[in-house]
Order: C-alpha cells, then structure tokens, then sequence
C-alpha cells in the first residue's frame, strides 16, 4: 500500500519535491490566475482526500459534505473579519472551524448512520442543503451571516509577522500572495495524505473496511459500527471545517454561492472518479476536475474563435457540457476509477 | 432555482387570516405536492427495479417543460387554436422525454449494470450536467414564458383563492397516477416490472426480459416527467434550464419520504411534501415569532425528511429490510 | 448451577404471526460441545440472532457469564465473549485472509484515531501484536499459507477454517457455529470434526447448530432438540437419539 510514498528510487521523490517547489513559479508564468487555480486544485485534493475517508474508508455516501467545509469557512469568516471586529489568529481558529464542523457531524450522524446508504445520500444532501439556506437567511432579525451578501474583507492567514497577502521578498525571491498559500496548502495536503494513509492501515481503517464489505459481520466481531461509522463521518466533517477556514482566509470574502450542492457533487466526483478508498487515485480525480473546468475555460472560446472566427454557443455551457461528458465516460469505461486500488480492481473483475 | 410561491392575497379578512391562510395553503399544497408526485414516480420507478439515483431524471423534466415552450409556444404564435398547440406541445413533450429517457438508459445506465455501486451514480451526474448544459445552448440562460394552454379563471372558496389550471394540475395527476397503478397491477408488463424489482435474478429466471422491463421503467417514468413539465410550466408560467435541479431534489426527497421502490408510497409522499412545504411555509413566521421567513421554505422538505427517517427508516410506507443473518 | 456458561430463560421470538421460538430455556455449561439441532425452520438460527443480539427477543433473555446478555447490542456480545460464524458463511470477502482475523482482533484492541495518526510507540506494538495473534490463529486453522490471498478466493473449505479463525481472535468464552459442515465432504468434516474437538481442548465452550446428525451426536457432550420453534428435549446424545419425540420430529409424524 505505502509503496508509491516510498519510490523505488530517491531520484523520483527528488523530482517530486523540486517539482512541487517549482510548480508555483511555472504556472505564475501564465499570470497569477494559475498560481490560483493551482491552489485550488490542492484545496480540493484536501477536501477529496477528507470525503474518502467517509466514501472510500467507510463506504457511506455523503452528499453533503460541502456543509462542513462551509462551516469552516464561516466560522473563520466571523472569527476573523470586521463583519463582528474579532481578529482572532488563524491557528486558533483553524482548530475552533474543525471541531464546530465536527459537532456538525455528529449532530447529523448519530441519528442518520443507521440509515441504508441511498438514504443517508439523501439525508446528507438535505443537510448541505438546510446549512446553505440557513447561511443564506441567517442576516435577520439578527445579522449573523449577512445572508447572501456574503462577509468581506476577511483577515488572511498570518504567521508571526509574514502575512499570506501581498508580496513578500525571501531569500531573494520575490513570492506572491498565492503562492505563499500554495506552499502552506502543499503542506497541509502532505499532513493530510499521511494521515490517510495511516488510518486506512489502522485498526480503525480495517474496522471501516469490515463494514463495508458486511456490516452484519462487523458486528458479530464485536465493531460497535454506529461509532465507528461516526467516527469516520466526524473526520471527514473535521478535515472539511478545515479547509473550508483556509479557503476563507485565501479568498478574503465568502459567501453562500461557494457552497452549493453542485459543490457536494463535484467533491464526490472527485473522488469516485480517481478511485475510490485509493489514495493516489483520489488525489488525482481532485487534481483533475478542478483544473480541467479552468482548462476548458481558457480553451473553449479561444478555440471557437480560432476555428469559426466568432462565438457560436457559450464557453461557460460548453466547458461544463464536456466536463458532464467526461464524467460519465470515465464511468463508463473505467467503473472503479481512473486510478482504482488494486483490490478494487479485482473486487469488480469478481464481480463482472 | 429560486420558485416563486403565489402571493397571498390582499382582500383577506385580518381576524380570519390564519384560517384562510390555511385553506389557501392547503389548496396550493394540494397543487404542488401533485407535480411532486408525478416526478417522484419517475425516481420511484427506476430505483425500486434497478436501485439507481436516476439524478438526471429532474433534467427530463425540466426538457418536458421547454419542449412544449418551443412547440406549443410556436404555434400559437403562427396564430393556431390554443387547444391544438397545447395538445401538440404536450405530446411532443411526452415523445422527446420518452426517448430521452430510453436513451439514457441505454446508452449510459446499462453498460453499468455490474459497476461498483457508485458508479452509475455518477454516471447520473454527470448525465445531469449534460442535460442542463445542453439545454442551455438550446434554449439559452434567460427565463422562458410558458404559454397559457389552460384558460386563466380564478375561483373563491371560503375565503380561499385557485385557478382553473390548479384544478387541472391535480386531476391529470390522479389520473395519469391512476393510470399508472393499472399498467403496474393489471398487465402482464406491470407483473414483469414487480417482480424484477423483487427479485431481478428469479425474475429473469422465470423468463421475465429485464433489460425490456428497466427500459420500461424509464420510458414510464420519462414520460410521467413530461406531464409534470408541463403541469409545472403552466403553474409557474416560467421556465428555466436550471429549473429541473430543485425540483427533482424535492421529489426524489418526496419518494424517500414515501418509502422508496413504493409507488404508492412516492404518490402520498409527494402530496405530503406539498402540504408540508405550503403550510410551513404559510406559518413559519407566526410559529416562530417572526424569527424564520418563508425563505426558509425549502428546508421543510429535508427537516421532515430527516425526522421521517429516524423514527422510521424505511419510510412512510417503505417495506422493512431487515437485517438477515 | 454453577457451571453454567449460557443460559436461555424463555427466549421467545415471533415474525409477524410465526412464531419462531416459543420459551425456549436451554443451559449451555463451561467446556463443554453443546449441539442444536432440528428439522429445517425449527428455530435454531432465529435462536443463534436473539443470542448474539441480532434480532431482539420477544420475551425471555440470556444469562452470560454471571451477567444479563443486553438485546439489540451484536458488538457487545463479541465483547462479552460471544463469538459466531454464518450459516452462509460472511467473511469480509475483499479482504485478505490475514486482514479478516486481523479485523477479529478490534474487539481486544484499542488504538483509536489518535493512535493511527500519530504512529506512537504503543500503537505500533499494538498493530505488530494483532498481527502476530492473526497469523498464529490461521496457523492454528491450518490456512497459514493462504494468509495473503482474498477471503473471495479461498476454496468453500477455506473460508469456514477462516470464519472461525476470526471468530477466535475475538477470544470467546462461547464459540457459536452455525451449521459448519454445510456443503462439506467427508474428508472435510472429518477435519472440521478434529479442529472443533481441539479448539474446546483449548479452553473455548462450543455451541453447534448442525443438520449433520451423525456430526453431533458424534461430537457434542450434550444435545437439544427444537421443533416448531420449542424446546424438545435437552440431553445427552445417548438419550436424545432414543427419545420418540425426537424421532417423529425428524421423520415429521
């Protein structure tokens, strides 16, 4: 399992590592747009990464996992813009977002958990969905959230005396804000990949498995499932709560636009599309769908107008047109995955 | 995609607002909670035989919807009857989800069949996506205008206020619901399709042709989902490419509600939903002080949903699976 | 008594109209092989699910140990010492052989998330000592060398040794199984009869569900009979296998 983590060479982690180090000037070639979009892309592998531990680990199908992230994100939006005049340190609230995501997760596990799978789809979606319109309304009769205005002008991440916005001059390199959060985001999605990966070769990552391979068998060996699915669900909810902080402090602004269920959707594609329960597979359908969407923005009206010299249809429709088809493609001839687990592999050869 | 519900109306008495709140909201409950049966029957159907998520289903109907715009929109322009337009429109309506529905079931859903559970699931997204996207190519981002097929007379009772085509709204779908329980009870294709969602292994021993009975499934549920494009068009007189999204999450939630893979089940918890939604959102500012709005509408549907499932987790009138050892 | 491991006080248990159970009390004693039997339908397994907290009693209970065996609670009886295999065996069928004993060992281990994380030294310790126990307990059923190969694809044969592999590393003071030689050739259930056999030398009591008459009266010290969801006798195999009763029921009078 941890083979790919240990290449067969220390050339490969060598590249590995410089490439990380590099990839922030590469793309800022092409403008800081890029060193943006890397960034995101690194948020998502963090967010897929923390989905899987619920849909890949524990096998329950969360639709709503973007209500987590947006907990997070607002937890750090009040703590820490003028909409309340709290200025509170990052790291205090980075905790605070994930363990209030958390109780949002067990508030919603622990009576759901029990409930069949399609059904606990369903419920979670309702969740996300309850979260998003609370966040939408919550500006009257007391102005909590400032509804749909969304909060501005949040603080960004700051540690001791270097802040994360504005360009900062270090060793004589010039660094600009994104990329400094690039480098901060890279270091959390190594802490977070480690962990996953700890927890999957666990007791606790075997119990996940055992129950979703046969849940009635689990328990006869004596796995309390309601907690350990739980478990599994506060995780997800926690890592969630933490970006979702991250993401607030990077963009300055959130509103509850940044957290619909196309969202949910889109982080569950993520990871089903990579391949479930594996992580080098997860990491790579996050890495994917959120660059291709750009991609296709910076590719489909240039294109266009390249080839019949002016725009026939919407860029925005087609690019999401082709990231629907891709999707379905994908799952039509790579069912586990583009990148699926070995046992994965042949749990659905068994089964062909 | 943000509905408007019909404003209330002004004339009401102030002492008697609360009763003929209720009333009002009964009736447009009534009316609404109809349109979610119709589309929850269309869920109901292809997860009761095959156990899928058919999230492109919402799609289909909003299809329904912009189809008979273009159609019967068209035709009363080049200045043909009303009533030849509507029924043109419809029907091409119904034709169009028909194949759409077929198709995708053939083309993205049956290759599928032995994929790891998720699988198809995301096929259905991503189906979705592509439904939605074209149809904003075809039809453009704006808002649409349905065309009045249905005359506009408005109608009081006991203080309470409903339109002709709300009358109309709920016959069609008692009857094309009532329709729908003889083919599914009465026929031999109904006796194939409930035994399939038994038990597809024994089904298709007793020589029952399931890839006939799942298309079947789609085909019936496409075109219920047209109907209820149409029901949906001439309630809200607009329409909109991104329309089919909240509306298939309600009846989706609806048919859960109901105990999904229950056709009777997705019928009662359709109404039940409306009813839910109607009144909730007609009380919700007096039951709780002023504190929560009528905006907060939408969450009715999942509250109840997730009380429904803890205290019976099958749904209303979902069969018990037990656990067997 | 005193010697009493399990016993069943008037366990009753109906679905719908049938009633699966009707009072049945039985007495299960320390290291002893205690056989269930009876025509198919007569109960035994709705009887094994109510023991092991899988379906809930109507009425009656158990007494485990000393202590009151909580209904509705399957994870809890592992912990209390219960262990079972399935009549239609339940392996984690994805997993490696090794990682299903592996799984068996959650209920005497502890390392929660924490520990996974951190990697701490007792956590570590922990995970070598799970995996130890696992490979002795395939040794002991004699699946050592298909430790790394899928549950899924191991023959019939295989996956009953590896079901009760799992079964043991909970370490039960009551091993339930629930009609073992289903499907098993002679040799097999000969070499099923010896690891059943040893595994009550060991110190484990056993209670064996089996359509294989022969099996247990063979095997078992003690033998009780259900027909129609009751308790017909409760005996040795000497008397039970002359009782008229018992007879009628098996040939249905």
């Amino acid at each position: 399992m941890k083979q790919w983590l240990n290449p067969r060479s220390t050339l490969g982690i060598t590249l590995i590592v410089v490439a990380l180090v590099a990839l922030p000037f590469v793309a800022a070639m092409g403008g800081q747009a890029w060193v943006r979009i890397l960034n995101f892309a690194i948020l998502y592998v963090f967010l897929a990464l923390g989905l899987n531990i619920v849909v890949g680990f524990a096998g329950l199908l969360d639709l709503g996992y973007i209500a987590f992230y947006a907990v997070g994100a607002y937890v750090y939006a009040l703590l820490a813009s003028p909409h309340f005049g709290l200025h509170w340190p990052f790291w205090v609230i980075l905790p605070i977002g994930a363990m209030v995501a958390c109780f949002f997760g067990v508030l919603l596990g622990s009576p759901t958990l029990k409930l069949r799978g399609d059904y606990l789809a369903i419920v979670t979606l309702g969740f996300g969905e309850i979260i998003r319109i609370f966040l939408n309304n919550l500006n009257a009769p007391i102005n909590v959230t400032n509804g749909a205005q969304g909060i501005t002008m949040i603080d960004p991440v700051a540690i001791g005396g270097l802040k994360f916005s504005g360009t900062t001059q270090i060793f004589g390199f010039s660094l600009s804000g994104p990329q400094k959060y690039y480098y901060l985001l890279v270091a959390l999605a190594i802490l977070v990949i480690i962990i996953n990966l700890r927890l999957q070769n666990s007791r606790i990552g075997r119990a996940w498995q055992a129950i979703r391979e046969d849940e009635i068998a689990a328990k006869a060996v004596g796995i309390n499932t309601r907690n350990i699915k739980l478990l599994a669900f506060a995780m997800g909810a926690s890592f969630g709560g933490i970006a979702g902080g991250i993401f607030s402090a990077m963009q300055g602004f959130v509103s509850p636009e940044s957290f619909s269920l196309t969202e949910s959707i889109m982080i569950l594609a993520m990871v089903v599309l990579g391949g479930m329960g594996h992580i080098p597979g997860v990491i790579l359908g996050a890495v994917l769908l959120s660059i291709l969407p750009e991609a296709l923005r910076y590719g489909v009206g240039p294109i266009q107008m390249a080839l019949f010299g002016k725009m026939l249809v919407d860029p925005e429709s087609v690019r999401m047109l082709i990231f629907g088809l891709a999707l379905v493609l994908v799952m039509r001839f790579k069912p586990a995955g583009l990148w699926p687990s070995p046992e994965r592999k042949r749990e659905l050869q068994g089964d062909a | 995609m943000k509905r408007r519900r019909k404003a209330p109306f002004p004339h009401i008495a102030v002492d008697l607002r609360l009763m003929d709140i209720f009333l009002q909201q009964i009736i447009n409950g009534l009316v609404q909670g109809s349109i979610y049966a119709l589309v929850a029957l269309g869920y109901t159907m292809v997860y009761g035989i095959m156990g899928l998520i058919n999230f492109a289903h919402g799609e289909v109907v909003m299809i329904g919807t912009l189809v008979t715009i273009t159609v019967a929109g068209t035709m009363i322009k080049a200045g043909m009857p009303v009533v030849l337009a509507g029924f043109a429109g419809i029907s091409v309506a119904v034709l169009v989800c028909i194949a759409l529905g077929w198709g995708l079931e053939r083309i993205a859903y049956r290759p599928l069949r032995n994929a790891p559970r998720l699988t198809p699931l995301i096929t259905a997204i991503g189906m979705s996506i592509v439904l939605q996207n074209m149809a904003m190519i075809i039809w453009g981002r704006n808002y649409m205008t349905f065309p009045p097929l249905f005359p506009k007379i408005q109608y009081e009772f006991a203080g309470a206020n409903f339109t002709a085509v709300q009358v109309i709204i709920v016959l069609v779908s008692a009857l094309t619901m009532g329709g729908l329980l003889l083919l599914v009870y009465r026929t031999k294709l109904g006796m194939a399709m409930r035994a399939t969602a038994q038990n597809p292994a024994v089904a298709s021993l007793m020589g029952v042709n399931i890839n006939r009975v799942i298309a079947a499934a789609f085909v019936i549920g496409s075109a219920l989902g047209a109907v209820a494009g149409v029901m949906v068009g001439s309630y809200y007189e607009i329409a909109h490419y991104q329309m089919g999204f909240m509306l298939g999450l309600k009846a989706f939630t609806a048919a859960v509600l109901g105990g999904i893979g229950n056709l009777g089940g997705a019928m009662a918890g359709g109404i039940l939903l409306g009813l839910i939604e109607a009144l909730g959102a007609g009380y919700i500012g007096d039951l709780t002080g002023g504190f929560l709005g009528s905006h907060y509408q939408d969450i009715f549907a999942f509250i109840v949903l997730i009380g429904v499932l803890m205290f019976k987790p099958s749904g209303l009138f979902g069969e018990k699976t037990g656990d067997r050892a | 008594m005193a010697d009493a491991l399990l016993e069943a006080r008037d366990v009753a248990k109906h679905f719908g109209g049938v009633k699966a159970l009707r009072d049945v009390s039985l007495t299960i004693r320390r290291g002893e092989i205690y056989g269930l039997i009876g025509p198919n339908g007569a109960g035994k397994t709705t009887f094994f699910n109510c023991m092991t907290g899988l379906y809930v009693p109507d009425g009656g209970g158990f007494i485990f140990d000393g202590a009151p065996l909580l209904a509705d609670a399957p994870h809890q009886a592992a912990e209390r010492g219960i262990a079972r295999t399935f009549q239609n065996i339940r392996l984690f069928a994805n997993m490696t052989a090794l990682e299903n004993v592996m799984v068996g060992r959650h209920v005497r281990t502890k390392a929660g998330v924490l520990g996974a994380m951190l990697q701490n030294t007792a956590t570590k310790a922990e995970e070598a000592a799970i995996q130890q126990r696992a490979v002795d307990l395939l040794h002991y059923v004699r699946i050592e060398d298909r430790a790394d190969d899928l549950a899924k694809n191991l023959s019939y044969g295989d996956q009953r040794r590896l079901e009760i592999a799992r079964a043991l590393a909970t370490e039960p003071k009551l091993l339930c199984l629930d009609e073992p030689a289903a499907g098993m050739n002679g040799t097999e259930t000969a070499e099923l009869r010896e690891l059943i056999d040893g595994i009550r030398r060991d110190g484990t009591t056993i209670l064996l569900i089996e359509h294989d008459v022969k099996l247990v009266m063979g095997l078992c010290d003690r033998v009780a009979v259900l027909d129609y969801g009751a308790l017909v006798i409760e005996d040795v195999p000497a008397v039970v296998q002359k009782d008229q009763r018992v007879i009628e029921a098996y040939l249905g009078a």
